[in-house]
């Protein structure tokens, strides 16, 4: 596949490649040409209208304060920080005992791994209820930040995957000068497993921000709501009013693709390494 | 402080140490829910009242007799050829995209993106896309005189799970193409260019050399692909509840619903055991036909 690079060939890929983008692209362009409209202008002009002017914020102000989402936003992020720090501190901690001693029951734990990865998580909520609500985390910010807790199979792959070229001899040196099990865990090999530990942090900040199930189920209640459950909310009180809603789709829509745009790189290494384990 | 211990000592202390949170975490969200579903798929019980009663394989029964089940588990079928289509058109951008074509990044950046994005968000934005009034697609249908295709999409009983499924592709086709990039470009290139010098056009390189070397691959993306259609909730769940008349309900969101909603959680239960199991057959006649393909 080594053509040519402005053939008629060429021309024909680019061609098909920009009708996809357009696929992909127009929905999103409808809801911002209409985000920016007054609620009159929006009854009287066609939706493909480019509106009056692109400087009219009224809607978004409008949805910021009836739609709560400045709450939203900071419910979402304190569950983003707290569950992707104690995420990336556990997965490294299993990744380092997994990845470096022998023990009898270390089979075991790996097994238990892969076996859970092949329950879809959604199916065992009805189960997961009764728990969250024995634990009494239901309805509290507490029951999204400890389901998002625990590893996945997948962090647990790339981890062993960067451990694995992290040479021993690394840590054989530093027992030679009488450093600590725990000191290698924290001052060579957490430091080391940051590239892949970019990648779990960027992975696990796009699911926790989109995961509407969760905080559905178990935090209904309104001072509770993510990004996720405001829009919902939302919609059903206001679904009618269009271009508000434009403005509130695109306000929980974009954070995530900048931040997506800004480290693609990490985004896709997560994939690839997700899939081709 | 472990600086005095033997390391024999704090390896096993560090063994303990490090995986007690995790275990328990993984034992208390998903061992124990997994086996605690299991057994009550053999119950009748509400979710609320203390006493739950054994029912043996009632709950089971009830879902293989039940036809609003069998017609919910047809429309998933909906999704898996929409499914289907999805990785074909995945993989048709992944060999489009690993050429050195200009901007090849930009286009797999952007076709990726719909994936990552809010799945409401997403799911309301189509909303306003098949909105029979004042939807863009229907206004677009108008504009160019097709008037009588501008149905009412989500109202439509035939028309919705296709809609629906639509959707699904629009938001996942580029995860298949970007695992199907990153296996092409693990193709060796010299087989490519031994094939193109030995006179075989792109079209027979592309189907001759380059697909036979990425068969686990399209495995893997198949694999993917039926399983999250059986597991199909939140659009239909966000955008129709299951309507119009049931037309749109998944077998999930039957599920959740039995439970939630009905407060029937043995038969919920039989339900989520009845797809974790056919999850399992899935994967294991994919590995069987893996197997059998290899030898």
């Amino acid at each position: 596949m080594t053509g040519a690079k402005f053939g008629p060939f060429s021309v024909f890929k680019h061609a098909i490649l920009w009708v996809a983008v357009a696929m992909i692209l127009f929905p999103p362009s409808v809801l911002v040409l209409n985000a920016f409209k007054s609620k009159t202008e929006f009854s009287q002009t066609s939706v493909f209208k480019l509106p009056s002017s692109f400087l009219n914020f009224d809607n978004f102000g409008t949805v910021m304060t009836r739609a709560h989402l400045d709450r939203a936003y900071l419910n979402t992020l304190t569950i983003i920080v707290v569950a992707v720090i104690g995420n990336v501190l556990l997965g490294t901690m299993v990744a380092y005992i997994l990845g470096r001693f022998e023990f009898k029951l270390k089979k075991t734990v790996l097994g238990a791994y892969i076996a859970v990865s092949f329950v879809p998580t959604i199916t065992t909520q009805v189960a997961t209820f009764t728990v969250v609500h024995n634990l009494h985390l239901y309805n509290t910010i507490w029951a999204s930040i400890v389901l998002h807790l625990g590893t996945s199979v997948l962090q647990l792959f790339i981890y062993l995957q960067f451990l694995h070229n992290i040479p021993r001899e690394l840590d054989e040196a530093a027992m030679m000068e009488g450093a600590s099990l725990f000191r290698i865990y924290r001052t060579i090999i957490f430091p080391l497993l940051t590239p892949a530990t970019a990648t779990i942090v960027i992975i696990k900040t796009i699911d926790i921000y989109n995961d509407m199930f969760i905080p559905y189920l178990y935090m209904p209640a309104q001072k509770l709501a993510v990004v996720s459950t405001s829009l919902m909310n939302f919609s059903s009180e206001r679904s009618t009013e269009w271009e508000l809603m434009s403005a509130a789709i695109l306000m929980i829509m974009v954070p995530i693709v900048v931040i997506y745009l800004f480290f693609q790189r990490y985004v896709f290494a997560g994939i690839v390494n997700g899939a081709v384990k | 402080m472990t600086e005095s211990l033997s390391y024999a000592k704090q390896k096993k202390l560090l063994i303990i140490l490090f995986l007690l949170v995790p275990i328990v975490l993984l034992a208390m969200f998903a061992l124990y829910p997994a086996l605690y579903l299991v057994y009550l798929s053999f119950m009748s019980w509400d979710g609320f009242s203390p006493d739950k009663t054994w029912v043996g394989v009632g709950n089971y029964k009830e879902v293989f007799e039940n036809k609003e089940v069998w017609a919910a588990f047809l429309h998933n079928l909906v999704y898996l050829g929409w499914g289907l289509f999805q990785n074909a058109l995945g993989l048709f951008f992944a060999l489009l995209l690993n050429s050195q074509l200009k901007g090849r990044n930009a286009y797999r950046v952007m076709l990726f993106m719909p994936y990552i994005m809010n799945g409401v968000a997403v799911a309301y934005m189509f909303n306003y896309v098949f909105n029979s009034e004042y939807g863009s697609f229907n206004t677009l249908l108008r504009s160019v005189g097709l008037d009588s295709l501008a149905i009412s999409w989500f109202g439509s009983p035939h028309a919705v799970n296709h809609v629906l499924g639509f959707i699904t592709l629009w938001k996942f086709m580029g995860l298949n193409m970007v695992i199907y990039l990153a296996a092409l470009q693990s193709v060796p290139s010299e087989i490519i260019e031994a094939a193109r010098m030995d006179g075989a056009s792109r079209l027979q390189t592309s189907l001759r050399v380059v697909l036979p070397n990425i068969t686990k691959v399209i495995e893997l993306n198949l694999f993917l692909t039926i399983i999250g259609t059986l597991e199909i909730f939140d659009l239909p769940f966000i955008l129709t509840g299951g309507g119009p008349l049931g037309a749109s309900e998944t077998f999930l969101t039957k599920t959740i619903d039995t439970a939630f909603k009905f407060n029937n959680f043995g038969m919920a239960s039989a339900m989520s055991v009845t797809l974790i199991v056919a999850v399992i057959v899935v994967l294991s006649i994919q590995r069987f036909a893996t197997r059998r393909w290899s030898d």
